[in-house]
């Protein structure tokens, strides 16, 4: 293939939505025959980016080039029918029908109107041949998985398109054999002369398959590399846009806590989620959790929290063991969590300030003790001014509080139950700076009177602030775990982009 | 005092509802509103609807609980069948009053337990759910009656349908009486609370520590004991057990009730006082049309009608229009007065 004469080529193309620019004037460009991984965490653009080029988002300006035409998709359909076939994350594909049905849906071979069922699964057969796979196409999707479907999914994409393909985090649910098999598919379509955008949080992964590599971040280029040119380090500062030098601290805090640990944790872990993990938690310490997105930060929380319970390991505090099989078992041991999604899993919307700030010391009492009208409304009083919650009412439904006012309602839930171990997953997330600063006061307050905090952040600066420790998490392990003067962002990221052979922190 | 007027405020759309129909009929049938004194008995046709409206108004008090929760209970009439059989048969077997009372109540508390089963333990759909016991339970029903239409004439079974206390059917108390014993519990307690906390957000509710499937297989349960009392209700006033009829597409008017009464079938926010007047709304439909003299081949249509016409009035736009309208001739009258000022 050509070097000089791009597959596709995007060229400063922007996408708004109402109150954020998701794509700023990016440029993006895919040769044909490489594998080119496109990297950012949540909210930099890769979504809309990937959407724009397949049809499925409609770009507000810039252009786009295939084999050096424009081209305009206005539907994926249209941009099947250029050559851009897309696979999305949860295989978009039908699985109560045949895998042969699933290949040739829309485009069956027909004889007078009727599909040629043996026909069809003759096609099917040989088409995915090509990619090694001798599986029984009459059966059912859903009897086969993920990795089957993944390449499925691929197979029927590139029978329909065939010149870019698109894999949005084709590995994401695989494990690592299945990965395997899928690179090699992935690997033997670049040799076809397919060019291929890989999204993927696994950085490992990335390095393996990708030949290069385009990094955004809040919607911006940040840039676009050969994969060879780039190292671990270079790539997570890019993804983090990492400024070293604005710190207010540089190092994190030297008040370590000693003593015997609170609640001890022991080879905790959950197939499939996260690895078994030891941890120890001291009574006021503040243990912060760095990682990149989907390295199995949130999963270790629900793992904590009893939401995905642990299936090896076990936990127990100075009394003896405890049982953490379910969110109300963890409640019982005196354990909060606010969670990450806080519309989905965090606050009851419909219901009222008042409702959700007395919701889970309610749930502990349980429905016969109803917590006596006044007692609550002095509670919540107490907990809108200490919080600062801006609310014009206690009775205003939760929902149509600010992201930043929802997140302390949610805090104020689990302060009421007066624990003795929280966990925030990203407390910071989505709120305006002002909220920010008070989550970070509030945190620092709560610490100071004894409880443990376990704080999941993708903001380094912050951890580093509040941290008595912070444990890295990578590719679904515990890989590092840094102690006061150790805790910098310099560390941290040097964790994240260690390779898994060098181990801990460098 | 403010919690009061807000009480109000939430049913005053229903009691209007309410209102308007009772005028429509009176205006069409004079003398609607009398009630006389035979026997140390009211009648007329208000206690008439009180009365007939009773299995409907019970069913409904259940059935804001599971639906407060996103789900629904198909199964209620088939519960009222078999309840209604249970009791027949065993008052037909020499049980006493109480022992019969007790296994008819049982058996619905039992269809409740199977119920909050499949939708909390298992995760089946609500409707799908209970679909099973409503095609099974007329099935079940049979059995116990054995196909036929089981009578009885025990005096004080018989009492349940068609007594009186102080003049007033025994029903009537026996709806209103469960009513308020219902809405106390769930607002006195925090039962109301964790309801519609579940109904709202079952994933954040379970986060937050609630035990979702206890309180889920709760109020199926509930559901289940209002079929059953609304069951022995419906066979003592026909003093007999028809397993084919008894509470036959009730749940459909239940469920009318509960969406008459303003609780969303996406769950959440629920009253049961709001739902026992949407019964007595759908009852005094029923009466009205009876009353009126149309042709009765009319009644069904006439109903459909009246009920489209509720539903329309209470739906989203309409009341967001309703809203807007009023929006603008404030602030239109507060331009005025600027202007005037």
């Amino acid at each position: 293939m050509l070097e000089s004469q791009p597959l596709l080529c995007a060229r400063a193309v922007t996408k708004v939505f109402p109150g954020t620019v998701a794509l700023d004037g990016v440029d993006f460009t895919l040769r044909a025959g490489e594998v080119h991984a496109l990297l950012g965490e949540n909210g930099a653009g890769k979504s809309t980016l990937i959407k724009c080029l397949s049809g499925a988002l409609r770009r507000d300006d810039g252009d786009i080039l295939l084999e050096g035409k424009a081209i305009d998709p206005r539907s994926t359909l249209e941009a099947q029918d250029l050559g851009i076939g897309c696979v999305y994350q949860e295989v978009n594909l039908l699985p109560n029908l045949t895998v042969a049905e699933n290949l040739f849906l829309g485009h069956q071979p027909t004889r007078f109107g009727m599909v040629r069922t043996r026909v069809m699964n003759e096609k099917a057969r040989a088409c995915l041949a090509q990619y090694d796979l001798d599986i029984d196409v009459t059966r059912n999707l859903d009897s086969y998985s993920v990795a089957i479907r993944q390449v499925i999914a691929i197979a029927r994409a590139v029978s329909l398109s065939g010149k870019v393909l698109i894999l949005d985090e084709p590995t994401a649910s695989l494990d690592a054999h299945e990965v395997a098999m899928l690179f090699k598919v992935v690997r033997s379509l670049r040799d076809r002369g397919l060019g291929i955008v890989f999204i993927s949080h696994f950085l490992d992964q990335v390095f393996e398959i990708s030949d290069s590599l385009t990094i955004l971040r809040n919607g911006q280029l940040v840039g676009s590399e050969r994969a060879a040119n780039i190292d671990r380090v270079q790539l997570v500062n890019m993804m983090l846009g990492r400024e070293l030098q604005q710190e207010t601290r540089s190092t994190g805090r030297t008040d370590v806590r000693t003593g015997s640990p609170a609640i001890r944790f022991r080879s905790f872990g959950r197939a499939r989620r996260v690895a078994p993990f030891d941890l120890d938690i001291r009574e006021g310490e503040v243990i912060g959790m760095a990682g990149l997105l989907g390295s199995g930060r949130t999963e270790t929380a629900e793992l904590l929290f009893g939401i995905a319970p642990h299936d090896s390991g076990s936990a127990e505090d100075g009394e003896g063991r405890l049982r953490l099989d379910s969110p109300r078992a963890a409640i019982a041991h005196g354990f909060g969590f606010c969670p990450e999604d806080r519309k989905s899993d965090g606050i009851i919307g419909d219901l009222s300030v008042r409702e959700n700030i007395i919701l889970a010391l309610q749930a502990r009492l349980g429905w016969m003790r109803a917590l006596p009208a006044r007692e609550q409304a002095a509670m919540v009083k107490d907990f809108i001014r200490k919080l600062d919650i801006r609310t014009s009412d206690m009775e205003k439904p939760v929902g149509q509080l600010s992201g930043g006012n929802q997140q302390k309602v949610i805090l104020a839930r689990w302060l009421a139950t007066n624990p003795r171990f929280l966990i925030l997953d990203e407390p910071t997330r989505g709120i305006d700076v002002g909220a920010h600063a008070e989550i970070i006061r509030l945190i620092e307050d709560l610490c100071e009177k004894g409880m443990s905090l376990l704080v999941i952040s993708s903001e380094f600066d912050e951890l580093v602030t509040y941290s008595h420790r912070v444990i890295v998490v990578r590719d679904r392990r515990h890989v590092a775990e840094l102690t006061g003067a150790e805790i910098t962002t310099e560390s941290m990221v040097a964790s994240i982009a260690a390779t898994g052979s060098q181990g801990d922190a460098a | 005092m403010n919690a009061g007027i807000r009480a109000l405020g939430r049913i005053a759309p229903q009691l209007a509802t309410l209102a308007a129909i009772l005028i429509l009929v009176a205006a069409v049938f004079p003398g609607f509103f009398d009630i006389s004194l035979a026997n140390g008995r009211l009648y007329g046709s208000p206690i008439d609807i009180l009365n007939r409206g009773a299995p409907v108004a019970l069913l409904a008090i259940g059935m804001t609980l599971v639906i407060a929760t996103r789900g629904i209970d198909l199964s209620v009439g088939a519960v009222m069948a078999i309840s209604g059989a249970v009791a027949a048969s065993a008052i037909a077997q020499g049980l006493g009053l109480a022992a019969t009372l007790a296994l008819a109540l049982g058996a619905g508390l039992l269809c409740g337990i199977w119920n909050g089963i499949l939708v909390a333990v298992l995760g089946i759909q609500p409707i799908v759910a209970t679909l099973i016991l409503m095609v099974a339970g007329r099935g079940i029903a049979q059995l116990i009656t054995e196909g036929a239409i089981l009578t009885f004439s025990h005096p004080g079974l018989l009492f349940i349908g068609g007594g009186t206390i102080a003049g007033l059917p025994m029903p009537v108390f026996i709806w209103i009486i469960t009513g308020l014993l219902v809405g106390l519990i769930v607002r006195r307690t925090a039962l109301g609370l964790l309801i519609e906390s579940i109904g709202v957000n079952l994933r954040a509710s379970r986060l937050a520590g609630i035990n979702t499937k206890i309180l889920l297989v709760a109020v199926y349960m509930a559901s289940g004991l209002c079929a059953a009392m609304a069951g022995v209700i419906a066979a003592a006033d026909i003093r007999g057990a028809d397993a084919n009829n008894a509470g036959l597409w009730l749940e459909l008017d239940a469920i009318l009730a509960v969406v008459i009464g303003g609780t969303s079938l996406l769950g959440g926010r629920f009253s049961i006082l709001a739902s026992l007047i949407g019964a007595m709304i759908i009852q005094s439909v029923n009466t009205g049309i009876l009353l009126s003299g149309f042709p009765p081949e009319f009644n069904l249509l006439i109903k459909a009608t009246i009920i489209l016409i509720i539903l329309v009035l209470q739906s989203p736009r309409m009341v967001a229009a309703f809203r807007a309208g009023r929006r603008v001739r404030k602030t239109a009258e507060a331009k005025e007065e600027s202007a005037f000022s």
